[in-house]
């Protein structure tokens, strides 16, 4: 009885104590990230509204509408649409072959692992197998010139913005693999099923029903896709030394040399440029991912 | 008369040659590249990293290797030790805020390391003051970079255990707050904290951006300078990373798939 | 009858056989089915019925034998041109079309002119009682509600033969209630010949012109519910159809005797140690002059039209016995029993029960 009593009399000032442990424990990882996370981006964005001296200055943003500026921004565009759409489509026809295979088995376990690895962690080391695979004294090329056909008449581009798209597209179809997986495999039986019985093809199930209801998680898987190459960096410092021919390198040429197009702090007009452009795309992104969710559930 | 959307096996088995064939061809042509000397093929290349007179060349591999390998144990103990406790008080304590720390964990995704870089560069400058300019002390940012990786595996594993009944059951019988988490929940998350620490080292291990513009060493900045002085040992290093992930990765799948066949017992 | 004889049967399973792989899950099943008729197929999970109801869809392969739709063979013909509707268990709707949307898809299959396609999906989901719905998301709506929309969809084109998958199976209790007295209220005003599977027997009887008990790959029996309750042919009916007491009993002439009580046998005459089948609701208070056996009140259920008491007898044996509510008895007390003197279904008895008696 005593200890009934003892804990009733005390469980109220042990919850207020949980209270504020609870609340205390939420601490370090808010400094955390706060310092890390927060800190840095802000830093990012207003670096490039301060000249040399600290003063506030509208000179780095104006660059963004430089020319040469805008070039890249559109080059890095152009080279995230072209290759997200491929990847995003040859990654779609690879979650459809594996469809109706279990997880489990080792097909998927295999080709899940090597999608992880190949979409996520190839940066530097993608260059060299591509350089090593497409460079002048690669086996393919060797092969080519044996058949007379040489790749590289018109220049070596594999060093320069078009021989970012093999290597890029390289991890975008893994990418999309892992991205577009779940959406495909939440396709139920039922649906085909209930396509025939009621008097549909084959092809009437994809058109009518299929495509559609994977549209949403497509376009979605699309968006991430171009998130994704908009902001690769360790493949192109890699395979183009030299040059700021997509924005990431463009802000690399800006950190490490004093100033770029006359302008001190750069970088950060141009971190704050594609910040835009990426809040821009994850937002498309939750937006349409929301609504993919919705159908699945 | 097929009434289901499973593709035949003929399609499947052209989607996987031709896909097949462009991820394996540079994999393949540069295994070849590495076997190649002046004459003809031979493991020279694959030799020379042992060689002691070509050490002081290979000498940055091996000090970005093992900054690497630090950074990875280090960024293992922040998962560990400040983001799983974290999402374990969340879901249990502020299942409020678990929207907000999703939407925390995947701003890495939007916030690209190339960017970060820029407001990282001056925030570093007061760690160096601090903790001195080790390599090691990049593990503070990659903890940042993991995020979205790190919090996914644990996340699913915690979905999958119901987390707030055992903690009421185990407070039930008696067990303290430490009890809970060491006793009851560390047990049944094993596999989620397991495979969200692998991929962080996955994740390190491949990392370069940070690494090169805050002039720290690390694997891969080791083999860009490498590169220019012997592309060989570049490229079959870079080989051996990358099956080292794939191998890591395959064991992930492994770990997960026991918190897969929890999840449908449940 | 005579209609009967003339007109073709609406559905027939002829020597229908279905191995996967190795196992062979359906053993020559024969099931003839009235147009009009509504037939369920009853059974433990893995016995067949969803499968067979599948093979009739074309859902399946089969293995060997026939299947005619109206007098026709269709094993050739794929699923998309035999002209059926089916409700599956769940999750059948297509999730980004609306009710309408939905209801409209198989007659847009038929290429029905869009003006009367309208009309009749909508005929169709009021029939269902979801008119105010139409243009609801399957995500909005309850799984009842979903499951209507379903049979609005399979019902809209007027198919031949209304194939059931256990539709109710993953709905509340209420409004699994409910809804199958829908089902069956439609099916009559529609005509529609229909097959219901389902492995809850109280709703196989409820709802069925006729029930056909599946066990194993096979048909044990198939008849009226009155007809499967009152003589079941198989012992495996009679356990899986209503509440039965099990109880031990001696074939002497024509009749099976349980503490010296007479009763009449179901099926074919048998010889020595038995078990018999009681239902609770033919076990009395004994009157004066009935045979009887003692037993002890064990527990006493509520059920609210009635109550049911469990007894265990001097023998150790359990027995049940259903009876008025104002009839009480307290835990413990000794009562004489009978049993009324209705056919009873036969199971021979197992060497272990045998052995028992025997030392007794």
């Amino acid at each position: 009885m005593s200890a009934t009593a003892a804990s009733t009399g005390t469980r109220p000032r042990f919850r207020r104590v949980r209270g504020w442990a609870g609340t205390l424990g939420l601490a370090p990882f808010t400094a955390y990230v706060g310092l890390f996370l927060a800190l840095p981006t802000v830093l990012a964005i207003t670096t490039g509204l301060l000249d040399v001296n600290g003063h506030l200055t509208w000179h780095n943003f104006s660059a963004l509408a430089d020319p040469v500026v805008l070039r890249t921004f559109w080059a890095s565009i152009w080279l995230s649409l072209l290759t997200a759409a491929i990847g995003a489509l040859v990654g779609a026809l690879v979650c459809y072959a594996l469809l109706g295979i279990a997880s489990t088995r080792p097909v998927r376990v295999v080709v899940d692992a090597a999608a992880s690895v190949l979409a996520q962690f190839g940066g530097v080391m993608l260059a060299f197998v591509f350089i090593a695979t497409m460079g002048r004294n690669s086996i393919i090329n060797q092969w080519l010139t044996g058949l007379g056909i040489n790749i590289y008449a018109s220049g070596m581009w594999l060093y320069d913005l078009p021989g970012l798209i093999l290597p890029y597209i390289y991890f975008q179809i893994p990418l999309m693999v892992i991205t577009f997986m779940p959406a495909m495999a939440g396709l139920k039986p039922q649906w085909a099923e209930a396509n025939a019985v009621l008097g549909g093809s084959r092809w009437t199930f994809w058109r009518r029903i299929g495509l559609p209801v994977l549209a949403p998680s497509f376009f979605a898987s699309y968006l991430l896709l171009f998130a994704n190459s908009f902001s690769a960096f360790a493949t192109a410092a890699a395979l183009a030394s030299q040059g700021s021919q997509i924005v990431p390198l463009q802000i690399r040429a800006a950190l490490t040399s004093e100033t770029v197009l006359g302008r001190s702090n750069l970088a950060g007009a141009l971190a704050a440029g594609m910040i835009v452009v990426m809040v821009l795309v994850m937002t498309g992104y939750a937006a349409v991912q929301r609504r993919a969710g919705r159908w699945r559930s | 008369m097929k009434t289901s959307f499973v593709p035949g096996r003929a399609t499947r088995w052209i989607i996987a040659v031709i896909v097949g064939a462009f991820v394996l061809i540079p994999l393949l042509a540069t295994l070849e590249y590495t076997f190649r000397d002046r004459t003809g093929h031979s493991f020279a290349h694959w030799a020379a990293i042992a060689d002691p007179a070509k050490a002081s060349v290979y000498k940055p591999l091996w000090t970005g290797l093992t900054n690497s390998l630090i950074l990875a144990a280090v960024t293992i103990v922040i998962v560990l030790v400040l983001v799983a406790p974290t999402m374990i008080l969340v879901n249990l304590r502020f299942p409020k805020l678990r929207r907000v720390f999703e939407f925390v964990a995947l701003l890495p995704i939007t916030i690209p390391a190339i960017v970060l870089v820029v407001g990282l560069a001056p925030v570093y400058r007061v760690v160096g003051h601090l903790f001195g300019t080790g390599a090691w002390t990049l593990a503070f940012a990659y903890g940042i970079l993991v995020l979205p990786f790190s919090t996914r595996a644990i996340q699913a594993n915690i979905d999958a255990i119901s987390l707030t009944t055992l903690t009421e059951a185990a407070r039930s019988l008696g067990a303290s707050w430490f009890g809970v988490i060491w006793r009851v929940l560390a047990p049944n998350l094993r596999g989620g904290l397991l495979a969200g620490s692998l991929i962080s080292v996955a994740v390190v291990l491949g990392e370069y951006t940070l690494a090169s513009l805050l002039a720290r060493q690390n694997l891969q900045t080791a083999l860009v300078i490498v590169n220019q002085s012997d592309a060989w040992v570049a490229v079959i290093f870079s080989l051996l990373a990358l099956a080292f992930c794939f191998l890591l990765l395959l064991v992930i799948g492994r770990v997960g798939r026991v918190g897969s066949s929890r999840k449908e017992q449940a | 009858m005579t209609t009967e004889v003339r007109q073709a049967a609406a559905v027939a399973l002829k020597g229908v056989v279905k191995d996967f792989g190795t196992t062979r899950v359906l053993h020559g099943l024969n099931l003839t089915i009235a147009p009009g008729e509504f037939v369920s197929l009853l059974g433990p999970s893995g016995c067949g019925k969803t499968t067979a109801l599948r093979l009739i869809a074309g859902l399946e392969q089969l293995t060997d034998g026939v299947i005619e739709l109206g007098g026709v063979d269709v094993s050739g013909t794929p699923t998309n041109k035999r002209d059926i509707g089916m409700v599956f268990q769940a999750y059948s709707l297509f999730p980004h079309l609306t009710a309408l949307q939905n209801t409209l898809f198989g007659l847009q299959m038929r290429k029905t002119p869009a003006a009367e396609a309208r009309q009749r999906a909508a005929e169709a989901l009021e029939l269902v009682g979801l008119a105010d719905l139409g243009d609801r998301y399957p995500y909005s709506l309850s799984g009842g509600q979903q499951q209507r929309v379903a049979l609005a969809r399979a019902l809209v084109t007027s198919p031949r033969v209304l194939l059931l998958d256990e539709p109710l199976s993953a709905l509340d209790a209420q409004v699994r209630l409910q809804l199958r007295l829908q089902i069956r209220r439609i099916q009559q005003t529609l005509g529609i010949t229909t097959v219901f599977v389902t492995h809850d027997q109280e709703e196989a009887l409820a709802i069925s012109d006729r029930v056909a008990v599946m066990n194993a790959g096979h048909i044990e029996q198939i008849g009226t519910p009155e007809e499967l309750y009152l003589t079941p042919a198989t012992p495996v009916v009679a356990a899986f159809v209503g509440m039965s007491s099990l109880v031990r009993a001696v074939i002497r002439g024509d009749q099976a005797w349980a503490w010296d009580i007479p009763l009449p046998v179901l099926g074919p005459p048998t010889t020595g140690d038995c078990e018999v089948f009681v239902r609770p609701e033919h076990v009395h208070v004994a009157g004066a002059g009935d045979p009887r056996f003692e037993a002890v009140v064990e527990t006493s259920t509520f059920l609210g039209s009635m109550r049911r008491t469990l007894f265990r007898t001097d023998d150790d044996q359990l027995i049940t016995m259903q009876h008025d509510v104002s009839e009480t008895f307290t835990i413990g007390t000794r009562v004489a029993l009978t049993i009324a003197p209705v056919p009873v279904a036969v199971r021979r008895v197992k060497t272990r029960c045998a052995t028992v008696r025997a030392s007794d």
